[in-house]
């Protein structure tokens, strides 16, 4: 029995090392649990050590592998390389150790004095101005004519903006002025006058932060783009804690929530180079966001949440299928926002077969190519009202005419 | 207690799940088993309509005990979760000391004879013959403050009220948290739970199923729907059907007296399994007819 607890422990050990969090109680519970499994019936004893061991499920893979390689007889081969060999696949997951993320670190970095460190409860709130002056001319200068100084000076300003994309009413309510009697509090009151009941004391819904979700094109036509739009999701994902989540896509959707926090951003930008498979190739949009409402929306549209589109509509998929997932997507979000880059040319029109197929299913269409239309963005969703957008019911697969000289963010007043 | 002391192995737990007609893998059922030996609460997640809930039920029903269920939504607080004082029974008190002329003391007031017992609460109550299952179903529409309130629930098996003190179950509830994972619950809460994931059966387990829990379609019948269920999981839809809808349409085509799938009462009711107009869409016509072609080869 000895040997087999020195083993469990090695066990959590390895565990540990693949990224799943294995604390010591639990190989404590996992060797209470062997008291009453018997450790003869492998699968039992591995069904044993699965529920109290692993808490996700994507870690479910991970832990059958390392059980297979770790608990087979020892002549079948040197286990120690295998192991190692799959903490190399693991890599892409930020390591455990190391300065927590999102709690020493000031939401814009050295840039942020006046809002100290970010306090526990709540989040920080944060005004979309940047916090020293930079030159006007490079703010307005587009994200892919930077000379290497330029760029520099523009990625720091970039890491500056700060993020608070709108709020909803929540459903939990807090003493407050408000519509809601607090019987609680108004009995407490009312005994320090025997029971009389002079006022009602009241509670009111409290805001909630809406999630943020971004769903950003890597593919070739936007690379000259991608590394700034990249530091700017570093800073969104630093700024929202919890509430951003971001995928990147080409022809392959990849979530990269985990890789782009925390950190600094050259180490976050590897991380996530790492995790996506098709850089600068091709885009199938319709497809990858086919991909995102059947295997993610559930999970990442809760509460109300913003997604933010970015791409230049170069699409090499069926612009049906392109519209018809758009179409979706805006349905099941707060407010679908379509930031394209080259909306910054003055003569650009939406003429991309992908762009327009879409473009009816977007609330807001906007630029993003300078520091300029970053900080319009941010401004922008931090006054997202309570309500959701007009939406005009559309037929699918017949694009409305869009009227020359109607502005481009009509959607909403 | 004594239905559980006869639960000695997975073996057990398995066969006695089976008699209430709930068929569980072999790793659920460990899950379940060592849950109980343990005296941990288990974590159950999975798509929409796996059977998480179900499992609460048949453990209630199995181990003779009261089944208490909690359904979480946002907002869920102290007061509709775990406990809450009678306000009106509070001012009559009042009302009726006043009219002694005498002044009810504070204590009084807030006894025991004044607290409402929400399930929380109620779930530690050790007045039964056995614990109770507790049931906190979908812990992912709550938010966190709530989560947060359970750990201490969860941990201890106690709960705090300030005006009385800590109140503690001599004899835990049997507890079975369920999320269908519309978002990622905290680490913390999972840290004091086994965790099981409950995949989608395969066809011979869903077969079972379908026969178990709607013992009067003719296996023709139970095949076909298990078989073209199974097909519709490979599809790209956007809400794959779970088992529960498995059951319904059996159900539904045992009620129109069905003996067998055609193209026709697929098309008719097709709206029991799919349930977004999308994926109706997408499956209505010639890829429901495509379905039926191929599980027709096969047999």
């Amino acid at each position: 029995m000895t040997a087999l607890v020195h083993n469990l422990v090695l066990f959590g050990r390895v565990l540990r090392g693949l990224g799943l969090e294995v604390n010591p109680g639990r190989i404590n519970d996992a060797v209470d649990a062997l008291g009453h499994v018997p450790v003869g019936a492998r699968a039992d004893f591995r069904h044993a050590l699965r529920c109290l061991l692993v808490r996700r499920r994507e870690d479910l893979g991970l832990f059958d592998e390392a059980f297979d390689v770790f608990w087979r007889k020892p002549a079948q081969g040197s286990s120690a390389r295998d192991l190692r060999a799959m903490g190399e696949r693991r890599r892409v997951r930020p390591p455990r150790f190391g300065p927590a993320p999102h709690r020493g670190e000031p939401v814009g970095r050295d840039g942020h004095g006046e809002n100290g460190p970010p306090k526990r409860e709540g989040w920080p709130i944060l005004r979309a101005t940047v916090t020293y002056s930079p030159s006007e001319a490079l703010r307005h200068k587009d994200f892919g004519a930077l000379t290497a100084a330029e760029a520099a000076e523009v990625e720091k300003m970039v890491g500056e903006i700060a993020w608070r994309p709108g709020e909803r009413r929540g459903r939990r309510a807090k003493a407050a002025r408000g519509p809601i009697v607090d019987l609680r509090r108004t009995l407490r009151r009312s005994l320090r006058h025997g029971g009389e009941v002079l006022a009602w004391e009241s509670r009111r819904r409290q805001p909630r932060p809406r999630p943020l979700v971004v769903l950003a094109d890597v593919s070739g036509s936007m690379e000259r783009y991608t590394r700034m739009l990249l530091l700017f999701l570093f800073a969104l994902a630093a700024g929202l804690e919890r509430r951003a989540e971001v995928f990147l896509f080409g022809t392959r959707l990849t979530r990269v929530t985990r890789q782009i926090r925390g950190r600094d951003p050259e180490g976050a930008l590897r991380e996530v180079a790492r995790a996506v498979p098709d850089w600068s190739g091709g885009t199938r949009i319709g497809e990858v966001l086919g991909a995102f409402n059947r295997g993610w929306a559930r999970r990442v549209l809760g509460g109300g949440a913003v997604v933010l589109l970015i791409s230049d509509g170069w699409d090499r998929g069926d612009p049906g299928i392109l519209s018809a997932e758009v179409a979706r997507l805006q349905r099941t979000c707060h407010r679908l926002v379509w930031l394209n880059p080259l909306l910054a040319a003055p003569e650009y029109e939406p003429l991309a077969r992908g762009m327009r197929a879409a473009l009816p299913y977007v609330d807001d269409f906007l630029p993003v190519h300078d520091v300029a239309s970053l900080e319009a963005l941010a401004a922008r969703l931090e006054s997202l009202g309570d309500r959701r957008p007009d939406r005009r019911q559309h037929v699918r697969g017949v694009v409305p005419a869009r009227p020359a000289g109607e502005e481009r963010t009509d959607e909403h007043a | 207690m004594s239905t559980l002391a006869l639960l000695r192995s997975i073996d057990d737990v398995q066969q006695a799940l089976r008699e209430r007609r709930y068929l569980a893998s072999r790793g659920l059922a460990t899950s379940v088993y060592l849950a109980l030996k343990l005296r941990r609460p288990l974590f159950l997640e999975g798509e929409a309509g796996v059977g998480k809930t179900e499992v609460a039920k048949v453990l209630a029903s199995l181990l003779g005990a009261e089944l208490i269920r909690l359904q979480c939504y946002e907002g869920l607080d102290v007061h509709q979760a775990v406990y809450e004082w009678n306000y009106s029974r509070q001012m009559i008190h009042i009302r009726v000391a006043e009219s002694r002329g005498e002044r009810p003391a504070e204590k009084e007031l807030f006894g025991p004879e004044f607290l409402l017992h929400r399930p929380l609460l109620r779930a530690l109550d050790d007045s039964c013959p056995t614990p109770p299952v507790l049931l906190v179903d979908e812990v992912d529409r709550s938010d966190e403050e709530f989560e947060a309130f359970l750990l201490e629930i969860l941990s201890d098996y106690q709960v705090t009220v300030p005006e009385i003190g800590t109140i503690r179950a001599a004899r835990p509830p049997v507890v079975v948290v369920t999320s269908n994972r519309t978002r990622e619950v905290h680490d913390a809460l999972k840290r004091r739970c086994l965790y099981h994931w409950i995949e989608y059966p395969s066809f011979e387990d869903e077969l079972a199923i379908v026969l178990a829990r709607v013992p009067e379609a003719p296996e023709r019948l139970a095949r076909e729907v298990a078989g073209f269920v199974q097909e519709l999981r490979r599809a790209e839809l956007y809400k794959l059907p779970g088992i529960a809808e498995t059951l319904d349409w059996t159900a539904a085509l045992v009620a129109l007296d069905r003996q067998a799938l055609d193209p026709g009462v697929v098309q008719d009711t097709l709206g029991v399994v799919l349930k977004y107009q999308d994926d109706l869409a997408k499956v209505r016509g010639t890829a429901a007819n495509a379905i039926l072609d191929r599980l027709a080869a096969r047999t």
